[in-house]
């Protein structure tokens, strides 16, 4: 009797925990799916009084959080901030600009579950994410190149084609995909970050590291001891992103890009931040009024 | 499903990963974990000062901690692949805990059995080995069982330092496919398909034994 009475209470158990799992995938997915064909960003953004911007806290010259001030600072965030101010002027509303840290693997979810309104992040502009995400105008144009070792010997990624080599990348950038056309044969090992890919660099756990240009110069700066070497391989047209559909904040987007662009905010913005960074000339990165 | 079928190979591959380091940190910490749980149960006071420290650093540090040293700093002196670096830290990090199991074991094992074994001629080694050890393991079985099941899903931590295991894949298969949501519901499942039977398994043991006794 009394195995009877355990085995039936075991048995019940079982059934109400499966259906507790299974509405809460159930409910977790009604909300992806709720978040998916979400309310206009523009309307709520107007509402909150604030936008959100995802932005890198690893990466010299975009987004580096100071340790100081525990706040990220760099080209992207003054952009971003620029960026709030001119919209807020366009749309007549007070508008705060305010900044989460993301990663490359995370950002597009991020994005997708409105935890943040808009992304400005290094984000190269790809086909496969203009399917799921509206980009801006082009802000920054980058390419891939590598870092490496001064003394590696290591001219350009041809002579990464070698099952002897390894390339170090980032989980979720364009170089995670791009790297193995350019270097078949090259063992490539995604990290989750590039304060992490630059330490693994530097133990030997790769030959190079392999990402947009404008990323490696501020990690050159940093460690003297690597160079860029072979250019860049592939072109890399960075864009601010917003979620998908969202016509009337990509144009207000825009336009406060171009209005950025056209009164030297933008020039201005650029000398602040690579006027002296070693191999780079920052004229070359103005924009033509 | 489609996302499965894309790239099912990717998830097996990440899969094997997680399974050999998995089985190779199983091994190594257990030999390693009954090791030190000796030395601190032994007449040495050497032996019991040096478990004792082995087991306080590598149960108080955090495992992330422990595997990117590995991986970032000692590796700079003897070469070592992420994959390595993150199952010798799992290993060393497991057999912390496992230490303490199986010493718990043998401190539930009557003195009297040790003095018994030791009157009759054996060993200090030879009585651990024939005499206390059998049992304690008996009743150190649940909690091992434990330490089983945490080290399979602590094996995650070889993706911070590019192991290529599940989670790797995983975050890899999310980046480029955008869809993390599916993505880690499927791993989630890779991981049961080791750690399910594996708890079913230390059941098992658990009853067998006890039947024995």
């Amino acid at each position: 009797m009394e195995k009877i009475r355990k085995r039936r209470f075991g048995i019940i158990a079982s059934l109400v925990l499966a259906a507790l799992i299974l509405l809460g995938a159930f409910w977790a997915s009604v909300t992806i799916d709720k978040n998916k064909t979400h309310q206009d960003t523009l309307a709520r953004v107007e509402r909150k009084g604030q936008i959100t911007w995802g932005v890198k806290a690893d990466t010299k010259l975009f987004g580096l959080m100071d340790t100081k001030t525990a706040q990220p600072a760099g080209f992207e965030i003054d952009l971003a901030k620029a960026m709030t101010a001119q919209i807020a002027k366009q749309t007549n509303t007070k508008l705060s600009a305010a900044f989460v840290p993301v990663s490359s693997a995370s950002r597009i979810q991020l994005l997708k579950n409105t935890n943040i309104d808009g992304l400005i992040s290094t984000m190269t502009i790809t086909p496969e994410r203009a399917k799921i995400v509206d980009f801006t105008n082009v802000y920054f144009n980058a390419g891939q190149s590598l870092l490496v070792k001064k003394d590696s010997g290591i001219q350009s990624v041809k002579d990464m084609n070698d099952p002897k080599y390894t390339v170090l990348v980032v989980v979720g950038t364009t170089a995670a995909q791009e790297t193995k056309k350019y270097a078949p044969k090259a063992k490539i090992i995604a990290l989750q970050d590039y304060a992490s890919a630059m330490q693994a660099l530097k133990s030997g756990q790769g030959q190079a590291l392999s990402t947009d240009n404008a990323i490696l110069y501020g990690l050159a700066t940093e460690n003297p001891d690597y160079h860029l070497v072979g250019g860049v391989f592939t072109k890399a047209p960075y864009g601010m992103a917003f979620d998908h559909n969202q016509k009337p904040m990509t144009k207000q987007a825009n336009r406060a890009l171009k209005t950025l662009q056209e009164n030297g905010t933008y020039n201005r913005l650029v000398e602040k931040w690579f006027h002296n960074v070693p191999g780079l000339d920052w004229h070359d990165l103005e924009v033509n009024k | 499903m489609s996302l499965l079928n894309q790239y099912f190979s990717v998830f097996v591959q990440g899969f094997g990963h997680t399974l050999l380091a998995s089985i190779i940190a199983l091994i190594g910490s257990l030999v390693l974990g009954t090791l030190f749980a000796i030395m601190q149960v032994s007449s040495s006071k050497t032996g019991r000062i040096i478990g004792n420290i082995y087991v306080q650093v590598f149960r108080n540090i955090p495992l992330l901690i422990i595997t990117l040293f590995l991986y970032l700093a000692v590796a700079k002196v003897i070469k070592m692949t992420g994959f390595v670096a993150g199952t010798v830290g799992l290993t060393l990090y497991t057999s912390a805990f496992i230490a303490e199991s199986v010493r718990a074991g043998i401190l539930s094992i009557e003195a009297g059995q040790m003095e018994g074994a030791r009157a009759n001629g054996l060993t200090f080694n030879q009585a651990m080995r024939v005499i206390i050890l059998p049992q304690a393991f008996k009743v150190a079985i649940p909690s091992l069982g434990n330490q089983f099941i945490n080290l399979v899903k602590n094996s995650s931590i070889l993706a911070f330092v590019g192991g290529l295991d599940l989670m790797y894949q995983g975050n890899l298969v999310a980046a480029s496919s955008f869809d993390t949501f599916t993505t880690y519901i499927i791993i989630g499942v890779f991981y049961l398909v080791i750690t399910m039977p594996l708890s079913y398994y230390v059941q098992h043991l658990e009853t067998k034994l006890k039947k024995k006794a």
